[in-house]
């Protein structure tokens, strides 16, 4: 058996106000030198424009730094080329046409700089040096884009490995009766993180491939239970779900108050709820009929001054 | 129906900055009450609400609802828009009335979530639960 506590730190109120997306993330997370060419065609300064436009029409480029040897000396594209045609000066030298003045990235930045030098310069492509001041790649915004998709569809296959993984646990892991039991602890009182356990669980159904007709099943079972977790009870309680291969068993645990009437408890529209919480939409006196609507099974017991234990059976 | 049809047919206003509005709806529901959320609606149904608490998102992540529609030109704290942004749930608002802004959608056609069968056959036998295009019964 495998014992899960729910306890991982919320990202939703990190995330606060701030609203960033996948992407938005990561042009702040992919370093420059992830997503730059490494192979980087290069021309020298004493090659004629002529022979330099025919180095880029082999390799499919519209620019190319220049190199000295091993130093960058500056930066040429087919919009010198252009200028020398219509001023008939294709004979002249790429160091005599080059900007010799050139704007580099470091690869070791991150993916956001180049975003935002490219916006104010302009330019089509940069070169990209180490710290050293070697060149080591070139960076066009096409390369950027490129990047940034092959590391979302790597994010996307990784959340599909983790789903392939959990929905093979019953096939790898043998014995006679294998169970997965996922403990909550669910604070009383606390209305704002009340459904982060049944949106845990969810998540969990869904990654080990339940169908979503079950998963929606067992999603409003588990978030009625855990509202009324937190709105009645005196010092909170558990939510328990027992995964086998062929049923899920969702139990709620509380040490009190208890429900004096059960059965009054279970007719649809009785409620005790207070006035805040109906002001939030909820406690209308619906959560137990909800539950027994969606359940296959359910037990309802409850003791003044001991507590209060839902069980409910659902078929996978 | 797409959410950039909705949001046309309501003269509504997007909140969620990233929404793909070319998500489609399959039926639509209105409702304060968030039990009835969990009980009447299905997986694609496009949730019409005046409360504007984050429990509206957790809801709707239950429920499997597409996007939520906050009437009565309300607009939502920082903290419901930044769950509903985790959970890829779009956000709109109208500022017509819970009335209308539900009329002008049901006027082009779009489904109502329909009643469970279960509630219907607690109704009195002279009365209609829906007479408009409701969904097949569950």
């Amino acid at each position: 058996m495998v014992d899960t506590h729910g306890e991982e730190k919320i990202t939703a109120s990190a995330k606060s106000i701030l609203e960033v997306t996948k992407l938005q993330e990561l042009v702040y997370e992919l370093k420059i030198e992830e997503v730059m060419t490494k192979k980087v065609v290069t021309v020298s300064p004493d090659d004629t424009m002529r022979a330099m436009k025919e180095v880029l029409r082999m390799n499919r480029i519209s620019g190319a730094p220049v190199m000295r040897g091993r130093e960058l000396v500056g930066i040429i594209s087919i919009e010198n080329v252009i200028k020398a045609l219509e001023r008939g000066e294709i004979e002249a030298t790429v160091g005599e046409k080059m900007t010799s003045e050139v704007q580099t990235l470091f690869a070791d930045e991150t993916v956001i700089h180049a975003v935002n030098k490219f916006g104010r310069l302009g330019f089509g492509r940069l070169p990209v040096v180490n710290r050293q001041g070697q060149l080591v790649g070139i960076l066009t915004q096409g390369d950027i884009a490129r990047g940034l998709l092959r590391q979302l569809e790597i994010d996307y296959h990784e959340e599909e490995i983790h789903r392939y993984r959990a929905s093979h646990i019953f096939q790898d892991i043998v014995s006679d009766q294998t169970g997965l039991i996922l403990r909550y602890k669910v604070q009383p009182r606390d209305f704002s993180r009340c459904g982060e356990a049944a949106s845990k669980l969810k998540r969990a159904l869904e990654r080990l491939g339940a169908l979503p007709a079950i998963v929606r099943r067992i999603a409003v079972v588990s978030y009625e239970a855990e509202t009324n977790l937190v709105i009645h009870t005196t010092q909170g309680g558990e939510l328990l779900a027992e995964i086998q291969p062929e049923k899920i068993r969702i139990i709620a645990v509380d040490h009190g108050p208890g429900i004096p009437d059960v059965e009054q408890a279970l007719r649809p529209g009785y409620s005790t709820a207070p006035d805040w919480i109906r002001e939030l939409g909820f406690g209308a006196g619906m959560g137990l009929s909800n539950i027994k609507t969606c359940s296959d099974e359910m037990h309802l017991d409850s003791k003044i001054g001991v507590g209060t234990r839902l069980e409910v059976i659902i078929n996978m | 129906m797409t959410l950039e049809e909705v949001l046309r047919t309501i003269e509504g206003k997007l909140i969620s900055p990233h929404a793909d509005l070319s998500q489609e709806i399959a039926m639509a529901c209105g409702a304060d009450l968030m039990s009835d959320v969990l009980a009447f609606t299905h997986t694609g149904t496009l949730l019409m609400t005046g409360l504007t608490n984050p429990q509206v998102v957790r809801t709707a992540e239950m429920a499997g609802i597409v996007a939520i529609v906050f009437v009565r030109g309300k607009l939502p704290p920082p903290e419901t828009v930044a769950l509903a942004e985790e959970k890829g749930i779009p956000l709109l608002a109208s500022q017509y009335t819970m009335y209308e802004t539900c009329g002008r959608l049901y006027r082009t056609g779009l489904k109502s979530c329909g009643l469970f069968q279960l509630t219907a056959d607690n109704w009195p036998h002279d009365a209609v639960p829906s007479c408009g295009p409701a969904t097949e019964l569950l």
